[in-house]
Parts: C-alpha cells; structure tokens; sequence
C-alpha cells in the first residue's frame, strides 16, 4: 500500500475517464512521435543517399526531379544526354569523380543502373558475396534486392522497361547476378548495378536487330551513345559557384545540387509536418484540458476521501503529491501508449509503402523521444496542479459533517 | 492524559460557545451528551486537532496539541487519536483490508498485516477483508471504520453519533463494540452522542 496503489486504484475506479485521458495523450504523443521518426529517417535518407554528391548534370527539366531519379531513385530521369558531353564535363579540370548512370530498365520494381566502377567507390559499396559485375549483363545487387527477390549467385533474370512494373520485358538477353552487396543502408541497398553496355544492349537490340556490334564496340562503354546523369564530385569547394554556372550557360544539360534541392524539397514537406505537429500539440491541449475537468469534477467527491486521509493523519502535502501523482500516472501511461502507437504505425505504413527505396519503418528510436515522454509529465502535472491545490482549501471539520 | 482547560469557539457567523473544563484519564470512556447544534462535534474536531479553538489550551499526554506545526499535527493525530464519524467514510476505490492499510500508511506507521486482520476478526468481519465498501451494509461498513480507528493502536478513541443511523440491536452492538475495543486496546474511549440508547452503557458523562 503506497501512493502509487492508492492512484491507480482511483484511477481503475474511473475506468472510463482514465481511458479517454489516455487514449487523448497517446494520441498526441503517437502523432508527435510519427513526425519526429518520420522526418528524421527521411532527413537522414536523404543526406545519407547524396553523401559526397556535389552536382548531378542531366537533361534540362525540373532539377528537383533531376535529384530524385538520379539519386534517390524514386522519380522519373528528366531525359537523357550525350554521352560525349557528359565525357568531356567528366574530364573537366574541376572535377574530381564523375559517375555516370544509365537508367531505364527494373526489375521488379528495383532499378537496373547501368554504371562504371566509380559507382562502387562514390558510395563506398563493398561486397558481401561473389564479384562486382565485370562484363555486360552480370550485375551486382543490393542487399534488399537480394532478400525480397530471393536471387542468389549465378541467378539470372530478365529486366523490363520502364521504372516500375513488369510489362515490357526484355526477354533478348537476361542478366546474371554476380555478386551481392553488404547492407550499406541507403540507397544502393536497392539497386541493381551493371555497366552501362549492358544497358545499351538491352535497348540497342530492340531498334536495331539486324545490327550486330562487335565486341570491342560494346565494349566501350561511353562512345557517341547517351547516359542519363552524371554525379559529380569537385576536386575544391570553390566549384560550387563556378561549375553549375558553366555547365547550365555553355552547355544543353542542366545542374542540381542536391543540398539544394534535398533542402527546397524539405522545406515542402516541413509544411505538412508542421501542420501535423500543431495538430498534435492541439490534441495534446484537449488531453491536458480533459485531464484538469476530470480530476478537477472528482475533487468535489474525492475531497470526502482527502479529507478522511488528513483526518487518518496524511499530511497536506502528501496528499498534494497524491493528486499530482494521479495525473502525472495518466500522462506518463498515455505517452508511453503513444510512442507504442507511433511505432506501430510506423511500421505499418513501411510495410504498405510502394517504393522500397524511401521505406520507414518503426523499429528505430530517435533521442527526441525522450522529450515526449517529459512533455508528458510536464502536461500530467500542469493539468493536475489547480485541483491539487484545493487540498489546501479543504476544511476537513467543515467537509466531514457535511453529507456525502 | 486529557485536559482541556478554558476552551472557548468562536463560530464564524459570531457565536460564541463555552466549554466547561474535562478531565479525562487512560482508559476512560465517557459520553458526550448535548443537544444537536450545541457544538459536540466542534468540541471533537478540537480535541482531534482538526480546528483550532478561539481559546484556551489542551493537552493530550502533555503535549499541547495547537502548538504543534500543522504537519506534526497531522501526524500526531494519525498516531493517537482514532476516529470514527457519524458515517462510515471509506475509501470507495480500496477493499476493506486495504482501507486499513490505508490508515497505516497515511500516518507514516509500518502496516501490521496480522494486527489488522486480527482486528477484523475480533470485530466478526474477517470474511468481508477483500470486499469493497460499496459492498457492505451499515452495519458492516460500521465495523470496518472501528477496525480502522484502531489499526494504529491509538490512545484516545473517538466516536462521532455513532449510532445515530442504525437500529437498536445494532447501536447496542456497536456501543459494546467501542468499549470492549477501546478496553482490549488500551484506549480512552469518547463517544459523542444525543441518543438515549447510549446511556446506559456508559457512566461519565459530559454535559454540554
């Protein structure tokens, strides 16, 4: 028998307003928690994905497209660009790495990237199984690929066109998977990798059929064809001024950054979520307003009860904290519900979520969680502060001759 | 162990009452005989420490009771006085056993969980520990508050219009029941009532 039991029990007593209490604090917390993982992952998913990209030259379009079908592999490449201009920017003084890319193809869903070798050292990629690809049709796959699409070594399999979906399948030639990638957490951890003539391959044969190249020629990978996007790494930081300029004025691509855009985007979201978060902090307004009614309506009965505590010899004080401690148990138990249910939901939504490439799942915490399980404690004790007060109004002489 | 010397009350709205002088040693049992409205309960709020009187000292064992600090008021009251009210309050969310507890710890006194149902059973009600009060009859919920005026063995024991609701047969239950319990636990005994039925169990009497 302490405080703690005398509360619960009160509140078990109460079943149906402590519900409403907590089930209005979980739900304020639940939403915050959302937001707060939620923004987080994305935000780390996007620094983690663009790490050590400083520009992507591709066609002219939206740049911010550019960004996110290059990079992050989620929507549609703006067009494509001439191989022999992408080589010569490569080549450019200021440039220390050049990546391109040629995409175009999928394979359930997981991209084919056609690419070089300074892919595999741009994102740091090192094998868990087998080889980097060497020559046209093997390719090397992330480790998710190889999880949900159960391909092993050896495997082999026929991309489609287009981005997404099975339609069109390139049933002339099929890949073979060569190697699996360790896990690396991020983006490439979905990707198919293999050089860019593979790529070419799978096209070249459906418009010219009767064409036959020789070897020597596939072999090359960059020649008068077209790549999708080149990332660009600048030897020096200065470049960020120069080089996006000359290459949107002199030339017929254009540059992103993908600070900037990953930035713009952002901001775009960060209005939703801060909506989301009013919201929330609203909700949690009503759980701290519902909270103060009930404990405040049951003080008119519960000051029978305080009042045969003082007379069985509780100081004012304890029964204070008693109170106190009443609200605080709700809105520490709400909040611990409503992380559960931001986790959860989390989690569901990742599981329902259509691209692999941007997944969220629930089962990572962030630190500012921990705020909300304070915030809980700080809306317990502000809600239950005033009725805690009349504990020092209470006339225990007066209160007992009354009736009940 | 009790005396109460020139005590006066000054009541909010002017009126003034004065109470004789009272002696009271260790184990007495007396009867707090007066008309309603002539300030018995005032008189027992006092003697409990729950409200300070206009003037005049008492003294419970030598201590002065009003110049203690309020929290060692409340403590002093918890440890030695026992109450029981005209109604039974109990805590309507807790059982019967956990009511007595209750008493224990709100008076920052170890819980003696033998003691306890010990007293239950000397009351007859050890078969309603885990009941809860809403439960129990009047007659029930009577008991149990005596059990919980008890649990901390108190020196005094005072008992407000404890019989004012009930029938005969359980008013003269009860009233045995306070001084047999008084008696067997080595406490004073008052018990403040207008009802005649009361009388004749007990010899001293205070008049207001």
């Amino acid at each position: 028998m302490n405080i703690f039991k005398i509360s619960s029990k009160n509140l078990v007593r109460n079943k149906l307003t402590t519900i409403l209490n907590i089930i209005l604090v979980a739900f304020g917390v639940g939403i915050l928690s959302i937001l707060f993982l939620a923004s987080n992952q994305i935000g780390n998913k996007l620094e983690k994905n663009a790490k050590d990209i400083d520009l992507v030259v591709g066609a002219k379009g939206s740049p911010l497209q550019l960004i996110l079908s290059s990079i992050y592999h989620i929507d549609y490449p703006t067009g494509n660009i001439p191989a022999t201009d992408a080589y010569k920017l490569a080549h450019n003084p200021m440039v220390k790495r050049a990546v391109p890319l040629a995409l175009g193809d999928n394979y359930n869903g997981y991209r084919i990237v056609g690419t070089d070798t300074s892919f595999s050292h741009l994102y740091g990629l090192s094998i868990l199984k087998g080889n980097f690809w060497q020559k046209d049709l093997e390719v090397t796959i992330g480790s998710t690929v190889a999880s949900s699409s159960k391909l092993k070594i050896g495997d082999s399999f026929f991309g489609a066109h287009g981005l997404t979906g099975n339609g069109d399948i390139h049933k002339q030639h099929a890949y073979v998977v060569k190697g699996i990638l360790k896990p690396e957490g991020n983006i490439t951890d979905n990707l198919i990798l293999t050089n860019i003539g593979s790529v070419y391959k799978m096209h070249e044969e459906k418009h010219e059929q009767v064409q036959h190249h020789s070897s020597a020629a596939e072999a090359k990978e960059i020649n008068d064809k077209q790549i999708t996007a080149l990332l660009i790494q600048y030897k020096s930081p200065m470049s960020v001024i120069l080089f996006p300029r000359m290459v949107n004025q002199s030339t017929n691509m254009q540059a992103a950054s993908p600070a900037m855009e990953s930035a713009r985007l952002f901001s775009l979201i960060g209005v939703g979520i801060d909506t989301l978060q009013w919201f929330a902090v609203f909700i949690m307004a009503i759980a701290a307003l519902s909270i103060f009614i009930s404990l405040y309506n049951a003080m008119k009965e519960r000051k029978y009860d305080l009042a045969i505590m003082r007379c069985l010899g509780a100081s004012r004080s304890k029964l204070f904290f008693l109170v106190m401690f009443e609200g605080i148990l709700v809105t520490v138990v709400g909040a611990c519900f409503g992380l559960l249910i931001g986790h959860a939901a989390l989690e569901v939504i990742g599981a329902y979520q259509e691209s692999s490439q941007a997944k969220l799942t629930g089962l990572t915490a962030v630190p500012q969680e921990i705020y909300l399980i304070w915030i809980g404690l700080f809306i317990g004790s502000l809600a239950s502060l005033i009725p805690a007060m009349q504990i020092y109004k209470v006339d225990i002489a007066a209160t007992l001759t009354k009736d009940r | 162990m009790i005396n109460i010397r020139s005590l006066s009350h000054v009541y909010e709205k002017g009126r003034k009452i004065k109470f004789p002088d009272w002696r009271i040693e260790d184990m007495d049992q007396w009867l707090l005989l007066g008309a309603s409205g002539c300030g018995k309960s005032t008189l027992l709020h006092i003697i409990s420490g729950l409200l300070k009187p206009t003037q005049g000292e008492i003294l419970i064992n030598d201590t002065d009771l009003y110049s203690l600090s309020a929290r060692g008021m409340d403590r002093f009251r918890g440890r030695h006085i026992g109450i029981i009210f005209q109604r039974p309050h109990l805590i309507r969310s807790l059982n019967v056993l956990d009511n007595l507890e209750l008493a224990a710890v709100m008076a920052a006194m170890p819980i003696d969980h033998e003691r306890n149902l010990l007293l239950l059973k000397d009351l007859g009600i050890e078969a309603l520990a885990k009941r809860y009060p809403d439960e129990l009859s009047q007659g029930q919920l009577q008991r149990v508050s005596v059990a919980r005026a008890l649990v901390n063995k108190p020196d005094l024991l005072i008992a407000d219009e404890p019989t004012s609701s009930l029938d005969d047969e359980n008013a003269a239950q009860v009233i045995e029941m306070l001084t047999t319990q008084a008696k067997d636990n080595g406490a004073a005994l008052i018990i403040a009532t207008h009802d005649q039925r009361v009388r004749e169990h007990i010899a001293k009497t205070y008049l207001l």
